[in-house]
């Protein structure tokens, strides 16, 4: 079994221990701000960094449930649909309301970031419901539950008025940015790390790798296993609240099953356990087709080729796909971090890499 | 911890007071000044070769509803080489990006925001699933590029603002259409209603024919409902028969229609189904059979129309790509046409131009009906109810708005 990497031991920092929390956002807020001005006037650029980051908030969660703890959920999107139609409804409902004391545009991002969190806790809420019974068992229990919680959530999104039923909502205010959703992938990023090095990360780690030995070494399986999935279905919830907030339209065809399996092969295809890895595949994987479509237009300008060719980006996704997994079956990086892996594909002085 | 709690309630408390309407809707600064980079942007962000006008369309090619796409496409293509053959606009040869949106509304939003800023298209042709439309109108609105819709039916999709047009009439009219149809050609008392619940569409059709059907004096036995992709309808069927109607109200689309008659013949049901423009491609007769014969559906155009404008279309289409012109095709095409005669009477090329000169539309000579735009910037047109028998299509009734 692989050991994941431990961040170096917290004694030796000069960092005083009150700010060791908060050092790292710290250290984010001001290359945000930076990434914000250069996002300003390039619009698709957004757009597509945003898609490619809710993709990275949903894959690194996931590996939370799927990488780290050895479970198997396929209902991802479900969590994402309960995140951005409850943050929508909100932030429809609260768009002509300001906080006084504020100037608009601040008090719209005051408003976000409470419709988000807010989407958030109502997912890791569905996560805890659908988390605590099926948890309790052992193999492919939960990928049953949160294959239905998924298609359940789907139907009654489709059923409900107040979500737009099949044509979708629309007209939700599009107040997040690329800032703000990179704050979140941040965030979870570091709450995944710190889980996998913590020792409820160890805990986790044990139960992936033997859950009776784990139980028998005295580790709370259910406890455990529960409060990974309740993180994890949290930060799927805040990714489908930030979704909502920069697609014009949200509607049920969004969060479909195939919406669930696009993020377990992102997952799978990073490495099962491995927090860069699934960074890196989601990436990947949500700006391989857009690549596509730019060297396609490159090949054959406004030729018929090019447009006829826009079609088969998905097969060619497709077919990529299965020959990396051929190619790497445990995934990019297995179960270790960029870091463990790149000095063995890129040969350079060892130094400092312990 | 323990002072993190009665901070966050009281800064809760904090905000909870000092709600208040905002005095002005807080979208339109951001907005505008999107809007006014785009205009700034059109003019000068002519596409890089100065000689060819880029026109951009985004269409579900792959997915459920892949042969609208592909045949709005077809009709979209049509009219560019027509009049490129005639010699362009302002001089300019006219040329088509088009991007796959998966019949997904993200990918809608993307591929619109794509041709408008990377590929800087002087106008964007929509597609046909309403929920996309609607994705693109937000992007295109935003940025100022003038969006016609070709067949979107919803009619929040022109709601968007006044940079979003379409050339087909709106889902009430076609609901409208078919209860007139059935209470007073067909003289029928009482009709069930079979919706799909996943389609924005089918539910907006449901609701407006049960309620002008009900209105005109009829009755309404039965509404049930499935989910498109569903393969077993014989339960709902079932349902329907105990309610005796005369008539089924089904409008979905085409792949699930053929089997909803296939399966309506074996419960018993005899009667006649009803349907809308859903219905519209070569495939319903491949699934239907023999079980669809009889079977009325209101639509945009018939090709069995003699205007010579609608058979030299006819014919041209099956000379360009070997199959009979279906509506959306017909749709595409006019679409396309109402933008290439917009883009010659605009007096430049920049949003607000070609957005005048797209409102401007009036009595253009489509070949899916005369298109007059209305303040809306729908299209108020007529319809045609098309029956079915052997195999095709025949021409019933034209209803006028």
């Amino acid at each position: 079994m692989e050991t994941p990497a431990i961040p170096a031991p917290e004694a030796r920092s000069a960092v005083p221990a009150s700010l060791r929390g908060l050092l790292p956002v710290l250290l984010a807020l001001p290359v945000l701000a930076l990434f914000q001005g250069l996002m300003s006037d390039a619009p698709f650029a957004s757009y597509l960094l945003s898609v490619v980051g809710v993709n990275i908030i949903l894959a690194v969660s996931l590996n939370i449930v799927n990488g780290m703890t050895g479970q198997f959920s396929i209902g991802h999107a479900g969590f994402m649909a309960v995140g951005a139609y409850i943050s929508g409804v909100l932030s429809l409902n609260f768009k002509d309301v300001a906080l006084s004391f504020l100037p608009v545009a601040v008090s719209d991002q005051v408003f976000f970031v409470v419709s988000l969190l807010v989407g958030g806790l109502a997912a890791a809420l569905c996560g805890f419901l659908v988390g605590l019974p099926s948890l309790r068992l052992r193999g492919d229990y939960l990928a049953i539950v949160t294959l239905g919680f998924g298609e359940i959530i789907r139907v009654v999104v489709q059923n409900t008025d107040a979500f737009g039923r099949a044509l979708g909502l629309s007209g939700i205010p599009q107040t997040s940015s690329p800032a703000m959703v990179y704050f979140f992938v941040f965030l979870t990023v570091l709450v995944a790390r710190r889980i996998t090095g913590s020792s409820h990360g160890r805990s986790l780690w044990a139960i992936r790798e033997d859950e009776v030995a784990a139980e028998a070494m005295g580790v709370d399986t259910t406890g455990y296993k529960v409060r990974a999935f309740v993180i994890s279905s949290f930060f799927a919830g805040i990714a489908g609240a930030l979704f909502a907030h920069f697609v014009p339209i949200i509607n049920p065809g969004s969060f479909t099953f195939v919406k669930s399996m696009e993020i377990v092969v992102m997952v799978v295809l990073g490495g099962l356990g491995s927090t860069t890895g699934a960074i890196v595949a989601a990436t990947f994987l949500t700006l391989l087709p857009e690549g596509m479509r730019s060297l396609f237009t490159l090949l054959g300008a406004e030729g018929s080729l090019a447009q006829k060719v826009d079609q088969i980006r998905m097969p060619v996704y497709g077919l990529l796909l299965v020959a990396l997994m051929l190619a790497r079956p445990q995934g990019l990086f297995g179960t270790k971090e960029i870091w463990d892996v790149l000095p063995r594909w890129i040969p350079r002085k060892r130094r400092g890499l312990a | 911890m323990r002072r993190l709690a009665p901070m966050l309630l009281a800064a809760l408390a904090v905000m909870v007071a000092a709600c208040e309407k905002k005095t002005q809707p807080a979208p339109s600064g951001e907005g505008g000044t999107q809007a006014a980079q785009g205009q700034g942007a059109a003019p000068g962000g002519a596409p890089a070769d100065a000689n060819t006008i880029l026109l951009g369309q985004v269409g579900s090619l792959t997915g459920g509803q892949a042969t609208f796409g592909i045949s709005t496409r077809n009709g979209i293509e049509l009219a560019l080489k027509e009049a490129n053959a005639a010699g362009g606009v302002k001089g300019k040869k006219l040329s088509i990006r088009v991007y796959d949106n998966q019949s997904k509304p993200e990918e809608a939003a993307q591929a619109a925001t794509r041709l408008i800023t990377q590929d800087k298209v002087a106008l964007i042709l929509g597609d046909v699933a309403s929920s996309n439309s609607l994705a693109m109108a937000e992007k295109a609105q935003a940025a100022g590029v003038p969006m016609i819709t070709p067949s979107s039916t919803n009619p929040t999709v022109t709601d968007k603002g006044d940079y979003i047009f379409r050339v087909c009439f709106i889902d009430p009219f076609q609901g409208f259409v078919m209860a007139k149809f059935a209470r007073e050609n067909l003289k029928l008392n009482t009709v069930a209603v079979l919706q799909d619940n996943k389609s924005a569409y089918s539910i907006g059709l449901a609701d407006v024919f049960t309620r002008k059907f009900t209105e005109m004096g009829g009755k309404v036995t039965a509404v049930e409902s499935y989910s498109q992709g569903d393969t077993d309808y014989r339960a709902q069927l079932t349902a329907i028969r105990k309610s005796q109607p005369e008539g089924i109200y089904v409008p979905g689309y085409y792949s699930e229609v053929g089997i909803i008659a296939r399966q309506a013949r074996e419960v018993g049901l005899k009667v006649p189904l009803m349907g809308g423009d859903g219905w519209d491609s070569e495939k319903l007769f491949e699934l239907g059979g023999s079980a669809i014969e009889g079977s009325y559906f209101s639509n945009h155009y018939s090709p069995d129309n003699p205007d010579p404008r609608v058979q030299k279309f006819i014919a041209d289409y099956k000379a360009a790509y070997g199959a009979v012109p279906d509506a959306l095709a017909a749709l595409g095409y006019d679409s396309a046409r109402v933008a290439v005669s917009a883009l010659e009477r605009a007096k430049d090329l920049s949003g607000p131009s070609v957005r005048d000169a797209i409102a401007q539309t009036k009595d253009f000579p489509g070949v899916a009906g005369t298109v007059t735009l209305d303040a809306q910037r729908n299209a108020v047109k007529s319809a045609v109810v098309l029956k079915v028998e052997d195999g095709k299509t025949q021409y019933v009734t034209t209803i006028n708005p």
